[in-house]
């Protein structure tokens, strides 16, 4: 019969009613029922038969349950209605076992909380398209040389980049440039960029207030202008719409305002910059070739891929060396995707933390399975005589999906919440200097693609803890689950399938212990690294002088000698010293030098330059190896000299003492000529994981700069130093910026790769421990239910004359065996997995031999604990009761 | 539900449908006698599984059903046929005709042989 739409929605709709009428409807059946039997039984009456054979008869003639059955069917949805008994039942039955559904509920939340957390993050850093228009066609375009396959553009290199390629429709610089910002309660340091012109519209950023920039203020030869970040509208000029036309007063120097950025623009390379300006190329540094300081980000033009546009720069970076050989030299291009760029380190960090969290939520899962096993083998005679009072296999399977489903539901909807947590408490943790370079973690939470990466997971649990039951299920027949004890072939099934699980879980509890163990030593090694000095007591807060204040000649000189001079007699201060760069900072701010009486040829000999104090390397406590230290009498007045540091002199003064030596720039202009008159230790200038390049040390007063670091050496707490230095140096000049007030060893302890290694070391530790536990708990289940299925057994043989020691021996050989099979796949597994992590491991290698006995130890340890507690109960038990027992 | 039960609930619900127009209301017992009557005694099956089927055409708005009396005082449940059932057995008549026309021609030559 074919249904027209409208009778079958109308049909539809009314079972779908059907849905809340239940106890209606069963009664008007009831009643139609009544009235159908009694107009039966008249008839029958009528033809002659007795009241009782009447009645009987029109019940025969009705049918049975069947129709009522079908007749109920019609009334709703019966998938629907099944669903929902189903649900009940699960309910029931979980509500029936309330430390197992805890149990399940809680591995499940905290196993599929922790994966969404970590992908929380993957998906606001690694997967979400940058906010920019065509994030894909957008690159990240550096300078090459033998030393650093990336390394910062020149200026000058960038301006005939940007006209001789073909390759990208717009190619732009920028770089950090700090500002101090003139407030009414003194001058405040202010992080700054400065862009080449067309920066925001290579982006495909408009401003939503005012404009971009113009051709005539690119370079800096126009007007002063400043473009501002829509926070720092709304923070500092409390978002009044006035604000472009503005001037404001930056290091000195007055700007005018011309536009506010959009609420949305997020820029990780600008660290928080509020002022953007343009790059100022009309003198210093940046109009020299040779001075690298920019990064450049360009678009491809259509149909241009990112290898072609890499080979096309070379090729004009290799006219260029030919053209300029002295600055040019080796210097090739790259381009890379600008996504990494933005990224940065973090990538492998959270991919290797998402690797651990999904172990993690495997571990559970099974744990789970385990769990729902162990029931349905305990429930197998209810499930037989359900099965054989007709109800069909398909309802059974329903049955299993259903308590599964509510079991992952239930988990799924408190994993959001220990998402949701643990997204914020991560997030949290990060420190302020860091969460600048990571702008785009603003979008973390619980957005659509965490949601759905939630469901994913969850139908997956899903799947998983259906098909279990099911798999165990299906070998069993009614009849042997029925009779009594019911154990036979459905428990060695069960052995089996446990056993196997209990190997993959330990196995995975064993590469989440090794990774953690590694990470763990590799965090130790970092923290542990030779620094070169002793980190203690030093506290240092940094100054910064508005150039134009301090441009007469010996200005900035004078202001280095006087911050020292007030510093040093603030009482509780041992030594102090001032330099242009921190120590465990970064290599860079470096010089390129060339040995006086060596023959050169145009090589770079790149160097770390750092403008310090005569007291600096002292107050630091690095170590004099050769020579003598920097003193007051090296000044501008004097010979140039310079310290050195032991990898310079064991790199470019092989077998010879390098005190006396000289040095000069690459054309050895007779001003740069500098004596070479002591050696240092290496103090580690760069991150904790970075290698120690060749430094040089040269005396502030020789290299004067109006923005260096303070570092002071305290008798008592550095902490507590900190706020008399800022005010003792404010003393000196009202205009002064003061800032990055901070004790040395906490700037250490929170540097980024100290921070990237530490939270990767107790995340996945934390995954580790639990892993460890759910996998000794999975252990543990496995070996009681063996060791109960087998009691009879031990009692015959306990009868027969075995001791208590051989039934230990017993159950232990079948825990040892499991777990030594575990440990032995997991090591395997862990040296696979420590390889693909070997970048983040710092001085460790992936088969570090002692973490990994280690573990394996640890690991052992608790398998033995977990198997000694159900083998003390079989031995203990009494023979003639275990014979009775069946 | 199989092939078999829907065949057998559409030409039941047809059959239904074309008592109901000639005898007027009618309610389920007098239903399932008079079908049972009208087939000669060839259709006999539980009179119950006419209940679901009427649920059905009610669902779908080709029948109302209203409590009444019966001829014998019962209290019984008397359905009878909407505007929109006729429409129903008009073309569900003409669709069951062409259908036994067809299968009538691709019968008769097989009993030739």
């Amino acid at each position: 019969m074919r249904i027209g739409f409208v009778r079958a929605g109308r049909r539809t709709l009314a079972r779908l009613g059907g849905l809340f009428r239940h106890g209606a409807r069963e009664r008007e059946l009831a009643a139609e029922i009544e009235s159908h039997l009694a107009l039966h039984t008249d008839d029958n009456l009528r033809r002659g038969l007795t009241p009782d054979e009447a009645r009987r008869q029109a019940r025969l003639a009705l049918g049975g349950e069947a129709m009522k059955e079908a007749y109920r069917d019609q009334g709703t949805v019966p998938f629907v209605e099944h669903t929902v008994q189903d649900v009940r039942l699960a309910l029931r039955q979980l509500a029936k076992s309330p430390g197992l559904a805890a149990t399940a509920i809680l591995v499940l939340a905290l196993g599929m909380g922790g994966c969404l957390t970590v992908f929380g993050f993957v998906e606001a850093a690694l997967l979400r398209p940058l906010p920019y228009a065509e994030p894909d066609r957008l690159v990240d375009v550096m300078e090459a040389n033998p030393q650093f396959p990336r390394s910062n553009l020149s200026y000058q290199d960038f301006r005939d980049w940007q006209s001789m390629n073909t390759v990208f429709s717009s190619l732009d610089a920028y770089r950090q440039r700090g500002h101090m910002l003139a407030t009414p309660g003194g001058p405040v340091m202010v992080p700054g960029m400065q862009v080449s012109g067309g920066l925001f519209r290579t982006l495909g950023i408009q401003p939503t207030l005012g404009r971009d920039f113009n051709a005539a203020e690119s370079g800096g030869e126009g007007a002063k202008v400043a473009v501002i970040t829509h926070r720092t509208w709304q923070e500092r000029f409390s978002g009044d719409r006035s604000v472009v036309g503005r001037s404001v007063t930056l290091s000195g120097a007055s700007y005018t305002i011309i536009g506010v950025l959009p609420p949305t623009f997020q820029f990780a390379p600008g660290e928080g910059a509020e002022f953007w300006t343009p790059i100022d190329a009309t003198g210093g540094c940046l109009a020299r070739r040779s001075c690298h300081s920019l990064d450049g980000v360009g678009r491809l033009k259509p149909g241009v891929t990112i290898a072609e546009a890499g080979a096309a720069m070379a090729v004009i970076a290799r006219q260029l060396e030919r053209q300029y050989p002295d600055s040019n030299r080796d210097q090739g291009a790259f381009v890379g995707p600008f996504a990494d760029a933005i990224v940065g380190d973090i990538r492998p960090t959270l991919w290797l933390l998402l690797g651990g969290a999904a172990l993690l939520l495997g571990i559970a899962c099974i744990n789970v399975v385990s769990l729902l096993l162990v029931r349905t083998e305990s429930r197998r005679r209810e499930l037989s005589v359900r099965l054989a009072l007709g109800a069909s296999r398909a309802r059974i399977v329903r049955h299993f999906v259903t308590e599964a489903g509510v079991l992952v539901a239930i988990g799924a909807v408190l994993a959001l919440v220990v998402a949701d947590t643990g997204m914020r408490l991560m997030a949290g943790l990060i420190p302020a200097e860091m969460r600048a370079t990571l702008p785009f973690l603003d979008g973390l939470g619980l957005n659509s693609a965490v949601l759905a990466c939630g469901v994913a997971v969850a139908l997956v649990a899903l799947g998983i803890f259906s098909l279990g039951p099911l798999l165990v299920h299906s070998a069993s027949d009614v009849r042997a689950g029925m009779a009594d004890g019911g154990r036979g072939a459905s428990g060695h099934a069960w052995r089996r399938i446990g056993a196997k699980l209990v190997v993959v879980e330990l196995a995975t509890a064993m590469v989440l212990l090794a990774g953690a163990g590694l990470l763990g030593r590799s965090l130790y090694r970092l923290l542990n690294v030779e620094l070169g000095f002793r980190p203690d007591h030093l506290a240092t807060v940094r100054v910064a002088a508005p150039g134009v204040l301090f441009d007469q000649p010996g200005a900035p000189e004078r202001l280095a000698l006087d911050v020292e001079r007030r510093v040093a007699a603030l009482p509780g201060v041992t030594a102090v010293g001032l330099t242009s760069v921190l120590p465990v900072s970064f290599n860079g701010n470096t010089t390129w030098v060339r040995f006086v009486g060596r023959p050169y040829n145009g090589e770079h000999n790149e160097v770390n330059q750092r403008d310090v104090s005569p007291g600096y390397l002292a107050t630091l406590g690095a170590r004099l190896v050769a020579g003598r230290h920097l003193t007051a009498a090296d000044d501008a007045t004097r010979p140039k000299v310079v310290v050195i540091n032991q990898t310079m002199a064991r790199m470019y003064f092989p077998n010879q003492d390098p005190v006396g030596q000289r040095i000069g720039d690459t054309s050895l202009t007779p001003s740069s000529i500098t004596e070479i008159v002591g050696v240092v230790g290496d103090v580690r200038e760069g991150a904790l994981n970075q290698d120690i390049w060749p430094a040089v040390y040269l005396p502030i007063a020789q290299s004067p700069d109006t923005d260096f670091a303070v570092v002071v050496r305290t008798a008592q707490a550095p902490a507590g130093m900190v706020p008399s230095m800022a005010a003792a140096i404010r003393q000196v000049d009202g205009d002064l910026g003061i800032f990055g007030e901070a004790v040395i060893a906490d700037r250490i302890q929170t540097s980024p790769a100290a921070y990237l290694q530490r939270s990767s070391a107790w995340l996945v530790g934390s995954f580790a421990a639990v892993a460890l536990v759910l996998g000794v708990v999975g252990l543990y289940g496995v070996i009681a239910y063996s060791a109960s299925q087998r009691t009879r057994e031990m009692g015959v043989r306990m009868a027969l004359g075995a001791g208590r020691s051989a039934v230990y021996r017993l159950i232990l050989r079948e825990a040892g065996g499991l777990a030594l099979v575990g440990i032995v796949v997991g090591l395997a597994g862990a040296v696979a997995a420590a390889t693909f992590m070997r970048k983040l491991l710092f001085d460790t290698p992936p088969w570090d031999v002692a973490t990994l006995v280690t573990v394996a130890a640890l690991l052992g340890g608790a398998a033995l604990v977990a198997s000694v507690i159900p083998a003390r109960r079989a031995a203990s038990i009494d023979p003639i009761h275990a014979l009775r027992a069946e | 539900m199989g092939d078999k039960t829907d065949v057998w609930q559409g030409t039941l619900a047809l059959m239904v449908l074309k008592t109901l127009a000639t005898m007027g209301a009618q309610h389920g017992y007098g239903l399932a006698r008079r079908i049972e009557q009208t087939s000669g005694g060839r259709l006999t099956v539980n009179y119950g599984t006419i209940y679901p089927a009427l649920l059905r055409l009610e669902q779908e708005g080709a029948i109302a059903a209203e409590w009444g009396t019966s001829e014998n005082n019962r209290r019984a449940k008397f359905y009878t046929l909407t505007r929109a059932g006729r429409r129903l057995l008009a073309k569900e008549e003409r669709s069951w005709e062409d259908t036994t026309a067809i299968l009538a021609r691709f019968l008769a030559p097989e009993r030739a042989q």
